[in-house]
């Protein structure tokens, strides 16, 4: 049976370092939940204090109703996936998968045909008798995976499990793991620093940084509507400029737009994502010095200088006969329904405030 | 929570017998040694007496000075013949390499008296070569007893040791560090000193450390052949078999001084080799070339006559053995008596030689996998005081150590003098930490995440011990294991104090015949001690599949 997280004021120190100050967090039945942050930031930290490795210094960790602070790890109904699989290297691939079961009280009856259902569901059940070095890091992987599923767990957890496989496999294993998830129904919480692989497997995502949570929300809120300029920045690319803003009107370098939902009188900072600036023949916007093109087959980037000096990255779908040459002067225009306001000290999104 | 509870204990327990045995067969043996060494026994009082003995008279302080000069010429050969060839192994192809690596290691693993015993043959006033020269040059062959003839047997025993521990650290250098520096223009003899000897420079010195304490330690060697020249060891067993029953203070003092000698070298070393600390990984091994011309001569040269020269006197040891022997002069004719009259009186010897070092090997097995888990999983500060107690046996001498439990376990509360518990317990202390340093480091390179899968798939802590733990270490332990037995086979220098009729060991025995004159059985003592450590080798390598030989 999968359970809900519920997690009240987490408190984590070493010493008097504290990695986790008050940390609340509740995480659905059934649930795919991502911690995203970059390293440093407390998500394995809080992974771990679920999973019963790492000690709780204060708040309550629930699965449903029942408190399990100081609840034993083997006693939690986990399963763990981890960074390096810790795959038992003296045990077969199959011994890997029935161990959990031979802690559990099945009848040795059953052990086996629990353990072939796993190891057909991963597709590995032809190297069930093999031992892990013969293995590659994606079988690995799928044993892993196996291993942790088979117990049938309240809770799948997972630190960075791709991290250490080459980009084409871990796109793969990232559907694998989407779609046995979905399959299995579990709840899952998913840790990594990869924003395109959280935004590309997550139901929803809580950003952190500096063992606080920035953001929880859908891989969509959280791309196009960023909380705070840390989420802004960590997830996808952004310029900011700063500018002045008059109720819902924005005055970037000169050229005034107005954004829906906005009454602000001050300093901001306007957050543009590459994607949201728009060419344009109108020389009443923004004039732009392109500095330098990258093309990257189906998207080009353009790093162009704005009269302010700033440089911005700009990303433009690839043309056949590209007519913006380094050297020439464009003229911007910017999306204003996608762009994001923050406060000058980039704290707020003044967008969603008013939204709610 | 009564999980929690039992497993609290279990740990907690071990570390309380652990610190409660540590205590009685070291620390307070040792600190028994202090208190004989620096207080009056007849009148309790306070005395420098002992130490203004060994100072103020020319005959004991010499020996001091002696050792050294012996131990440091020692070392510096050892570390120059060891390193070359080293690295010629590393770097050029070497016929029947293999081969020559099995009997570099054989030579090294046999007690240095009996290299002794066997340099006496080939080249002492009776020697055949030196009769051989006589015979037919008229020639006076160069004197081999006393400091040339420790040099010499210390020097080719040891420097398996500096081989051993640079062919490893070779196996770890990436081969393109050397192309690097060939690119950059520093090839041939520029980069081996520029490039490749500071690469190996931190291993080159934990071998040093190794050789410098074997050689400074070492009781047989200088006591056979060493004549006049008398080194420390032996000047501590002449100090306590002099007084045996009366007061020990001299030789505990002398002790006491050897402990200070070891334990300042160890901490100079450890100095210097924290200062040079760095770690590599090889990703593309250093591969053998093969080279043709004058070059290639030399090399196989150097090679074969090292390898011949320390190989030579275990050979001549087995060949003699099965010659007929009448006390000390060899008659013509072979035969197996000397076997016989081996097989006859040194039975219990022989099963001795097996039964010690096997119960005494099971003990280091189960502290040394429990220490390791301590000092690696659990760490705090009890079990970082178990380290580094662990590690104090390293620097005391064999014959202090010997003289230290002989001391304490005379006598009540205690008596275990005589017995074969002592002989067992001297063992253990002398091996236990080169088989927890082995097993540390085995368990630090085993991920922690793999046992906490094991917790997560809900086996306990003692079950995950017991299932993944040990059987993760167990290669590393089994190999760890042989040499262990290996070198506790071919125990001297503690084992000489402590043993009686009943408790003699082959190593025992071999020196002792040697001493009384019983060449013939000697030598065929010294040949099953052979075949023994011939047999554990060829086994270790079975379990050991061409991973490394660390000590």
């Amino acid at each position: 049976m999968s359970v809900a997280i519920d997690i009240n004021h987490a408190l984590k120190k070493y010493g008097k370092n504290v990695i986790i100050p008050d940390l609340n967090l509740k995480i659905e039945d059934g649930e795919f939940f991502t911690l995203l942050g970059p390293s440093g930031c407390g998500k394995t930290t809080l992974l771990r204090m679920i999973a019963g490795f790492n000690s709780i210094e204060g708040g309550e960790f629930y699965f449903d109703d029942n408190i399990i602070n100081e609840l034993d790890p083997s006693k939690r109904n986990i399963g763990m996936v981890f960074q390096n699989y810790a795959i038992f290297p003296h045990l077969t691939v199959r011994a890997n998968v029935e161990f959990g079961l031979n802690n559990r009280d099945f009848n040795k009856k059953e052990i086996g045909p629990m353990a072939d259902k796993f190891l057909k569901l991963m597709q590995i059940f032809e190297y069930r008798d093999r031992m892990p070095e013969n293995l590659s890091g994606g079988q690995q992987q799928r044993v892993a995976l196996a291993r942790a599923l088979v117990i049938t767990p309240d809770v799948l957890l997972m630190d960075e499990p791709l991290s250490n496989l080459d980009a084409k496999l871990r796109l793969e294993m990232r559907q694998a793991i989407r779609d046995i998830q979905k399959e299995v129904g579990i709840t899952t919480v998913y840790v990594t620093h990869d924003q395109e692989e959280a935004m590309a497997i997550s139901d929803r995502i809580a950003v952190m940084e500096l063992g606080e949570i920035q953001q929880i929300g859908t891989p969509q809120a959280i791309y196009h509507r960023p909380v705070n300029e840390f989420v802004a920045s960590f997830i996808g690319r952004t310029n900011f400029i700063t500018a002045d803003c008059d109720k819902d009107e924005v005055d970037v370098l000169g050229h005034k737009v107005r954004v829906k939902d906005l009454d602000y009188k001050g300093k901001v900072k306007v957050s543009i994502r590459p994607e949201e600036f728009m060419l344009t023949d109108d020389t009443n916007t923004i004039k732009a010095i392109i500095k330098d093109t990258i093309f990257l087959g189906l998207n080009t980037h353009f790093f162009m200088e704005l009269p302010n000096k700033q440089i911005v990255e700009i990303i433009k779908e690839s043309m056949i006969d590209s007519k913006i040459e380094t050297g020439k002067t464009v003229y911007l225009t910017i999306n204003v329904d996608k762009v994001n306001v923050y406060t000058e000290d980039g704290t707020n999104n003044l967008v969603i405030a008013h939204e709610n | 929570m009564k999980i929690k509870k039992s497993k609290v204990n279990l740990w907690s327990s071990t570390t309380l017998s652990l610190l409660i045995l540590y205590t009685i067969f070291l620390i307070i043996p040792l600190i028994m040694l202090l208190s004989e060494s620096f207080i009056d026994r007849d009148t309790g009082q306070f005395t420098l007496d002992n130490f203004q003995r060994f100072f103020g008279k020319k005959y004991y302080y010499s020996t001091l000075f002696n050792s050294f000069k012996v131990t440091v010429l020692v070392t510096a050969i050892a570390v120059a013949l060891g390193t070359t060839l080293a690295y010629f192994f590393a770097r050029f192809e070497i016929k029947g390499a293999k081969t020559l690596r099995i009997l570099v290691i054989l030579s090294s693993m046999s007690a240095p008296f009996v290299g002794a015993y066997s340099w006496i043959l080939l080249l002492g006033r009776n020697g055949v070569v030196t009769k051989f020269f006589e015979g037919l040059f008229g020639i006076q062959m160069p004197d081999i007893y006393g400091f040339k003839g420790i040099l010499l047997v210390l020097s080719l025993q040891l420097y398996p040791l500096i081989f051993l521990y640079v062919s490893g650290a070779f196996s770890n250098v990436d081969n393109s560090l050397l192309e690097a520096s060939e690119n950059l223009g520093c090839t041939g003899v520029k980069r081996f000193f520029k490039v490749i000897v500071p690469l190996i420079f931190p291993t080159v010195l934990a071998g040093a450390l190794l050789v410098f304490m074997r050689c400074f330690s070492d009781f047989g060697t200088p006591m056979l052949i060493g004549e006049g020249y008398r080194t420390f060891p032996v000047t501590i067993y002449d100090a306590y078999m002099s007084e045996l029953g009366g007061n020990n203070g001299f030789a505990a003092s002398i002790a006491i001084i050897a402990i200070i000698v070891t334990l300042v070298i160890f901490l100079i070393q450890k100095h210097i080799a924290n200062k040079n600390a760095f770690t590599m990984n090889s990703i593309n091994k250093i591969r053998p070339v093969k080279i043709e011309g004058i070059q290639n001569s030399l090399i196989h040269i150097y090679a074969y006559l090292l390898i011949a020269l320390s190989i030579a006197p275990q050979v001549y040891v087995i060949y003699t053995s099965f010659r007929n022997v009448n006390g000390t002069v060899f008659t013509s004719g072979y035969s197996l008596n000397s076997y016989v009259i081996a097989f006859s009186k040194m039975g219990n010897a022989i099963r001795n030689t097996l039964i010690i070092p096997l119960i005494s090997l099971t003990f280091v097995l189960i502290f040394a996998v429990f220490i390791a888990y301590l000092v690696v999983r659990k760490r705090s500060k009890i079990t970082a005081v178990i380290d580094t107690v662990s590690m104090v046996p390293y620097i005391v001498p064999g014959i202090v150590v010997g003289i230290a439990l002989s001391n304490t376990f005379s006598r009540p509360p205690m008596v275990l003098t005589g017995s074969m518990t002592i002989m067992v317990i001297a063992l253990i202390i002398r091996r236990l930490p080169y088989t927890i340093r082995s097993s540390v480091a085995t368990l630090q390179q085993i991920p922690m995440s793999i046992e906490e899968a094991s917790l997560s798939l809900g086996a306990s802590n003692v079950k995950t011990f017991w299932k993944i733990t040990i059987p993760m270490m167990s290669a590393g332990i089994i190999s760890g294991a042989i040499l262990s037995w290996i070198t506790m086979i071919s125990e001297l220098a503690s084992a000489i104090l402590l043993y009686t009729g009943k408790t003699r060991t082959l190593t025992i025995e071999v020196y002792t015949q040697v001493l009384r004159g019983n060449y013939g059985v000697a030598a065929a003592l010294a040949s099953i001690l052979a075949v023994l450590t011939t047999l554990s080798l060829v086994l270790f390598n079975k379990v050991n599949k061409g991973r490394d030989l660390s000590m």
